[in-house]
């Protein structure tokens, strides 16, 4: 440890006494790593975004949705769900708590006072509150009655109550939805965006309302999402589901699927699965830059080996062995590397914030620790392997050749 | 102390082998006071590089304190010259970014001495050739005089069994080499074996012995008579 503490004090002070050339070796490796903490800490932070915006479906929560090849679009044989298929879900699946069936309708626009917006017009049940996670700020949420009756009430999202400038608590107002008039019962929560999309520019309907409005209208699209008694049976809940709903559309055996039950967090799954392939991309390409950076700590050493041929002659003079001085300048080696991959840790860091505050809207950097001990880790790993040769000439000169060396 | 039997050194220089060293017998005991001098080229540096281990002989033993060097590898050899030999050298050789403490604390270093322990080894080494009063001052703040003081301290921190001096004082002017040597006297009067490297006959005439290499031989080992101080 003393050896090791006077070696690492030398190779200190001998870094310090070429500033500007420590500072250009080292800049391979410090650009290498400021690039691969800048675009992580980017990844990460918009990776735990989308990761804490979904996890408010929860992990018990399927989605029954029904599947249409882009030749069913050609051909206008458009392929929905059924009302029955609800049924089937409510009533002939076991396993399943609530069963929450959401109408996207086919209205456009919504007036109020003059005012005029195109928000996505949902028609949902009471379940769909606790199956999606959906909650009000003022107001209620739509109801079991509200339903029964098909009374026409809404709940609108922030964004519709701000461009129609409605009153800070827009219980009471009415807005025109299609040909009739709805009254606003409730706020809904704002949630801010997913990939750009706005989560608040949506009103709730009741199912019912949604399900008389949409009969004028050829197709219905819905999707079901529905809730799991026990998350532990979810794969034979779903394998129920399926069998199940492909009765009752009448699939011939053999035949595929034409719906699909995706796991709420199966899109987070699918983003995640593109942030680690990307991740893994600029680990390569960080990999070549470190390579690169690598080699320039290795040529200056090997230039700075030969410099200092005469000062190595005079410390095996003094008694030095081949491992103090190979000790010492791998020790040089690793500390300059090392110093450029935190240097590179903290820019890129920066960077990563400037670019996450300079785009609108864009979560905030995060960058977890162990991608940067891991960096910085790496880098020193660098500065020892491209460090071998330069130390290993070191160790090797001849001391009476070294000490005549001018 | 120092026991040479029949050194031959040779050295090959591409086709042609060159014989450094033909045959060298010497014995050079403690406290002694010895000048090796020579022509270029007569072999002295290859004398003292064996004598400082730097260099292992072709032909031949050395024992050093009873142990036989011949034999040693490298990193051995390292070992020896960090507890038995005292380097001083014609151009100093210090450590140009290091303080006079730092490049005398710097053979102890290799000692695997505990820092505190090596600075105030250091310090009193310092304090023994007059610099106690210079050490934090690099060598380019320090004269040439007093450079060659601090090589001689550090020669001396690890109390080696020789203090081995390549050409001195052959930076110096007349004045400075004269301390110098008035140094190496007194080292000598204090115990310390001494030999030094040169072609001065004045620098020569301060040791008691004067060995003379000619052709890789030693052509004349004489006593000088005691001088009047």
């Amino acid at each position: 440890m003393n050896v090791l503490g006077e070696a690492f004090r030398a190779a200190l002070a001998s870094l310090n006494a070429h500033r500007l050339r420590s500072f250009l070796t080292t800049l391979g490796i410090l650009i290498g790593t400021m690039a691969v903490i800048a675009v992580v800490s980017v990844l990460q932070g918009f990776s735990a975004s989308i990761s804490s915006q979904f996890s408010d479906l929860g992990s018990n929560t399927l989605t029954l949705e029904a599947v249409n090849e882009q030749e069913n679009f050609r051909s206008g044989q458009i392929n929905t769900l059924s009302f029955d298929d609800v049924d089937v879900l409510r009533y002939k699946v076991t396993g399943i708590s609530r069963v929450a069936p959401i109408i996207s309708t086919p209205l456009r626009g919504a007036s109020y006072k003059g005012r005029n917006v195109t928000p996505q017009v949902l028609g949902a049940t009471e379940e769909s509150q606790y199956v999606l996670n959906i909650d009000t700020s003022i107001g209620r949420y739509i109801t079991a009655s509200d339903d029964k009756g098909g009374r026409r009430v809404v709940v609108i999202g922030t964004e519709v109550r701000d461009e129609l400038k409605m009153p800070e608590n827009p219980v009471g107002e009415f807005l025109l939805l299609g040909n009739e008039w709805f009254r606003v019962v409730g706020l809904l929560e704002k949630r801010g965006e997913i990939f750009g999309f706005s989560q608040d520019n949506r009103v709730i309907i009741p199912f019912s309302v949604a399900r008389s409005l949409t009969g004028i209208f050829d197709r219905t699209f819905m999707e079901v999402s529905f809730t799991i008694t026990d998350l532990t049976q979810i794969s034979q809940v779903r394998e129920r589901a399926i069998r199940a709903i492909r009765t009752n559309r009448r699939i011939a055996p053999g035949k595929e699927d034409d719906f699909e039950i995706k796991a709420a967090d199966s899109f987070v799954k699918q983003f995640e699965q593109i942030t680690a392939t990307a991740t893994a991309v600029l680990a390569g390409i960080v990999g070549i830059s470190l390579l690169v950076g690598g080699i320039g700590i290795m040529n200056i050493m090997l230039v700075s080996v030969t410099e200092r041929t005469r000062e190595i002659g005079i410390l095996k003079a003094l008694g030095a062995t081949r491992r103090d001085i190979l000790v010492q300048f791998l020790l040089e080696a690793a500390l300059l590397s090392l110093l450029g991959g935190i240097v590179g840790i903290v820019l890129g860091l920066l960077a990563g914030m400037g670019i996450a505050s300079l785009i609108p809207n864009f979560p905030p950097a995060h960058v977890p620790v162990w991608i940067m001990l891991a960096a910085a880790g790496f880098s020193a790993l660098v500065g020892v392997v491209f460090g071998i040769a330069p130390a290993s000439k070191a160790a090797g000169l001849d001391p009476i050749e070294a000490l005549r060396y001018e | 102390m120092i026991e040479l039997h029949g050194i031959v050194k040779r050295y090959v220089l591409g086709e042609e082998t060159v014989l450094a060293l033909a045959g060298v017998d010497l014995h050079i005991g403690r406290n002694e006071y010895v000048a090796l001098i020579g022509p270029s080229g007569s072999g002295k540096s290859t004398l003292m590089n064996l004598l400082g281990c730097l260099d292992s002989p072709s032909e031949g033993s050395y024992i050093l304190n009873g142990r036989d060097t011949s034999s040693l590898s490298e990193d051995e050899l390292a070992a020896v010259r960090n507890r038995e030999i005292g380097f001083v050298f014609q151009s100093f050789h210090l450590l140009p970014r290091q303080t006079a403490l730092q490049n005398v604390m710097q053979p102890l270093v290799y000692r695997r001495m505990p820092p505190l322990e090596r600075r105030r080894l250091a310090i009193e080494a310092l304090t023994k050739v007059g610099l106690g009063d210079r050490l934090d001052h690099r060598p380019n703040q320090l004269s040439g005089g007093q450079r060659q003081r601090v090589a001689v301290a550090r020669a001396l921190v690890g109390q080696p069994s020789i203090l081995l001096a390549d050409e001195p004082t052959g930076n110096l002017d007349s004045r400075t080499s004269a301390e110098i040597m008035a140094l190496f006297d007194a080292l000598h009067a204090q115990g310390q074996t001494v030999i030094v490297v040169t072609h001065e006959p004045d620098i020569a005439a301060h040791c008691r012995r004067t060995i003379r290499v000619f052709d890789g031989r030693i052509v004349e080992d004489t006593q000088n008579p005691a001088r009047a101080a």
